[in-house]
């Protein structure tokens, strides 16, 4: 048993003719009901859902629920980009490989000083990234670097390229402790044009690579659709299944979505996202997700502007990045490669909590106690 | 008789014990504690960064408080004993709240691995109050492996769905001559003066204070609900009857000498 199977499911299901017929009505039905089902999901996803008293209850419950579950609180984490090297041809990523953007990889020297960097910035929780690159950053540089920054953090995230559950084990034994990986696209047939090269390719071990990270007993798993490579309903319905699915297979992890909407990028000159993703879809997703699945964790990235996630916080999000740089290193040295993606959000680390304390949440930059601080 | 609480040979000055996760604002901890006369505070180890002289959730809470660090985020019994060790030896003192929890849909406690932790801690001299499933003989067990108190939740942590277990722990009340404190799921202080009229020794609330409208008020009301239901639990109630009964009864002719 796999996602996979339940993907198949839904993969014929008429998912755009379910959600056509939706009415408001419908919707606040779904919203009462103390056990949401998916099909109540899929409804509090529907264009009706959109009309202004409809979603204004969704957001009140959503505001509620959150508040409940998580208190009046959101958790800060900041990115690493350990390097940019990647084997991979992403048709809407930076990093792509055919793009000739400046390359590199930092070396241990380097990941001490970003660590010193970043605990000077108060923030304890952070996610560390790489292209896709096997050889470049093969999985016992990324345990190297894991054991320089746990001497500076508490809680070290990888998002990285698909590794063996042997392989994500011997991270956690290093002191990994949460995993973030975005299928990008959940449509199995739209997947491989845009991943037409590199060892992404391959749609079911990117599919079945979160599965792997709970085996291998990791904290939290983090799951998200690229929005606006695909419709972003069925996405976000199908991100959704996905987080039930492992949270009813693994109940001791934690589960976390992120919503990244296609940010421009160096080189992705040519590619022209499918689906036009909007505020108010934004706010649908999110408010859905926390109705659907009340303990779920909700990440925004610095892919969106200041004012669109202060306006966030209270809605729905538990966790936030700040100070965020998508180049290479960026917290101790002057980025000395291209970035990812552009970010929006540019506020550092007391910029970003002043904001969230202005809307009466109180960030916090610590949440987890590693105890495996000496393994 | 005097109305003691003791747990762990201590005099508790108050039945309403209070959490610190979950505020807006660290600053309105001790304002609440103030307002609700709370004695007994918990914090999650997890939280507390003690690496940082940046501002840090401890100290807003008063010296004269007693500490209950807990165990938040233990998926098993031998995590919570790392990190109660974690907690003594960064001074903050013997007592624990032991929090095992390995499904993160409802955070329902799991009783097995929390009596492990108990049975530990006990032995290391800790203070050990379990965070439980309400259940008679799963708490009985606590009870005979030193646990100070038993805490059975009111409802799932977070919920404000008010007392949901009442049976089971009113049977517990009854049962354990241990204090039971009511941990978790209560919204009201309507339902906190419920758990006290039913038996229970204290109540332990975090989410219906810090996420209300007015967090000091409503710690405010939860201290003085659980005083009256304290007094109402020992003024013993009337029992509850069928029928009305009519202060000039019909039968009362009968007993007239």
């Amino acid at each position: 048993m796999s996602y996979y199977d339940v993907y198949r499911k839904y993969k014929h299901f008429p998912l755009e003719d379910y959600l056509r017929k939706v009415t408001a009505a419908d919707v606040e039905r779904s919203l009462q009901k103390s056990c949401k089902s998916p099909l109540d999901f899929l409804t509090m996803l529907a264009p009706a859902a959109q009309s202004p008293h409809v979603l204004e209850e969704m957001a009140q419950r959503s505001k509620r629920l959150t508040e409940h579950n998580f208190g009046r609180v959101i958790t800060l984490f900041t990115p690493l980009y350990l390097a940019n090297i990647c084997d991979n041809a992403c048709v809407y990523c930076g990093f792509n490989c055919h793009n000739s953007i400046k390359r590199s990889k930092l070396t241990m020297e380097e990941v001490e000083q970003e660590g010193q960097a970043i605990r000077a910035e108060g923030i304890r929780h952070i996610i560390i990234l790489t292209g896709e690159s096997r050889r470049a950053t093969p999985p016992e540089y990324l345990a190297d670097c894991t054991r320089i920054l746990k001497k500076y953090v508490d809680s070290i995230c990888i998002e990285v390229y698909s590794l063996t559950e042997e392989e994500y084990r011997m991270l956690f034994q290093a002191g990994v402790d949460g995993f973030t990986m975005f299928q990008e696209t959940y449509n199995e047939d739209l997947y491989p044009q845009l991943h037409p090269t590199g060892p992404k390719h391959d749609y079911r071990t990117r599919l079945d690579s979160p599965e792997l990270a709970c085996k291998a007993g990791y904290n939290t798993v983090n799951l998200g659709a690229l929005l606006g490579l695909d419709d972003w309903r069925k996405e976000t319905f199908l991100t959704g299944m996905h987080a039930l699915y492992l949270i009813k297979k693994y109940p001791g992890t934690d589960c976390a979505v992120s919503l990244p909407r296609i940010r421009p990028c160096v080189g992705g000159g040519n590619y022209r996202p499918a689906c036009n993703v909007k505020d108010i879809d934004i706010v649908q997703a999110i408010t859905a997700y926390r109705n659907f699945l009340p303990r779920l964790a909700i990440t925004m990235s610095t892919r969106e502007t200041p004012d669109f996630r202060n306006h966030l916080i209270g809605l729905g999000v538990t966790k936030l990045s700040a100070g965020s740089v998508t180049e290479v290193g960026g917290h101790a040295h002057a980025p000395k490669t291209d970035g990812q993606f552009e970010i929006s959000d540019q506020r550092n680390v007391e910029e970003m909590s002043q904001a969230i304390r202005k809307c009466g949440y109180q960030p916090v930059y610590k949440d987890w106690e590693p105890l495996r601080r000496n393994a | 008789m005097e109305d003691q609480l003791i747990i762990g040979g201590k005099e508790i000055k108050s039945r309403l014990f209070l959490g610190t996760g979950k505020f807006g604002d660290d600053h309105l901890i001790p304002k609440c504690i103030e307002a609700s006369g709370a004695q007994i505070i918990t914090v999650a180890m997890r939280r507390i960064d003690f690496h940082t002289s940046q501002e840090n959730m401890m100290q807003y809470i008063p010296k004269d408080c007693i500490l209950m660090p807990n165990t938040s985020g233990a998926r098993n019994a031998e995590e919570a004993v790392r990190i109660a060790r974690l907690g003594r030896a960064a001074g903050c003192g013997d007592w624990v709240k032991i929090e095992v929890v390995s499904d993160n849909k409802y955070l329902l406690p799991d009783n097995e691995e929390t009596l492990k932790a108990v049975d530990t801690l006990v032995k290391e001299g800790f203070t050990v109050l379990p965070y439980m499933t309400p259940d008679l003989y799963a708490a009985r067990r606590m009870r005979d492996a030193g646990a100070a108190a038993v805490m059975p939740f009111g409802a799932p942590i977070g919920t404000n769905k008010g007392l949901r277990t009442r049976e089971v722990v009113q049977i517990m009340a009854e049962e354990l001559d241990l204090p039971v404190v009511v941990d978790a799921g209560i919204g009201k202080p309507s339902e906190a003066a419920e758990c006290m009229e039913i038996g229970a020794a204290a109540v332990l609330v975090n989410t219906a204070v810090a996420t209300a409208g007015d967090p000091v008020r409503m710690a405010a009301a939860f201290g003085k609900a659980v005083q009256a239901g304290r007094e109402a639990f020992l003024a013993s109630p009337g029992a509850v009857r069928q029928y009305a009964e009519a202060s000039s009864p019909l039968t009362g002719f009968l007993h007239e000498a």
